[in-house]
């Protein structure tokens, strides 16, 4: 497992790249650009379309600007003709998810297997 | 309490409002519902409001007691009509990166109400109660 800078750690299972975010509470916005100068780079550098899995298994705080880089995020992955898939998102987290109605927006799994199981499938 | 218009400044208003929750005996949840909202609330005024503009400042009051916590903020702007402000629940704004502050500011806390200039907004929550199903603990046969 390489970890790329303090805030996300990148594995790769199967068909997926699994992208985990390390810190607990994501708000600042230096954090979140910094968090978009981790990702971004990852799908670009796919060589062809990406299946990216984010992991929230660690996160227990966010604010609303982690969810318009998530946008920003899908967006260029479906560009790349890629897939997004989230998981792990702990319960208080998925209830801002629903709030947003970003769960129709978003294919979120409990587990990043379930994730890894559907990408497979997908391909 | 005044701040600097900065959004790093959210921290010490959350740590003073936080922690008098905590005295209160405010739930997890109420907890997390307060955060999100000066979070959100702030980085309004800082961003929206004050125009990141750091000569400008914000304005927090606020109010604990047992039963509730009352917040205000103010920021140096010209204020904004809340209803103009698209729902990013439907149609093109559910794909549009902002615009989610003020929805998740309503749906955390009871009340929300803006002055007339806009420029304000004071919003209240209510202590959670605790939870009395049979089983929780909290009733003896």
């Amino acid at each position: 497992m390489a970890v790329i800078k303090p805030m996300i750690s990148v594995e790769y299972a199967g068909n997926a790249t699994i992208v985990r975010f390390t810190d607990e509470k994501i708000l600042e916005e230096k954090d979140i650009k910094a968090l978009q100068n981790s990702v971004m780079p990852i799908i670009e550098s796919a060589s062809g379309r990406i299946n990216l899995i984010l992991d929230f298994g660690n996160v227990r705080f966010l604010s609303s600007a982690v969810l318009g880089l998530l946008i920003r995020i899908s967006k260029r992955i479906y560009e790349c003709e890629g897939q997004l898939r989230l998981c792990n998102i702990n319960p208080k987290i998925y209830e801002i998810f629903k709030i947003t109605r970003l769960t129709k927006t978003f294919d979120i799994y409990e587990s990043s297997e379930g994730a890894i199981e559907d990408l497979s499938q997908a391909d | 309490m005044v701040v600097e218009s900065k959004s790093s400044a959210v921290s010490e208003v959350c740590k003073q409002i936080l922690s008098k929750l905590e005295a209160y005996n405010f739930g997890k949840d109420d907890i997390f519902a307060v955060h999100l909202t000066l979070e959100e609330a702030f980085l309004n005024a800082v961003k929206h409001g004050n125009k990141m503009d750091p000569t400008k400042t914000v304005k927090i009051d606020y109010s604990v007691d047992s039963d509730k916590v009352e917040i205000c903020i103010t920021d140096e702007g010209e204020g904004f009509e809340p209803d103009s402000v698209a729902d990013p629940r439907f149609g093109i704004g559910l794909f549009e990166p902002g615009g989610r502050g003020l929805l998740l500011m309503n749906s955390y806390m009871d009340t929300v109400k803006y002055n007339e200039r806009g420029n304000s907004v004071y919003m209240v929550r209510y202590k959670e109660k605790p939870d009395m199903t049979i089983g929780s603990g909290e009733i003896e046969a």
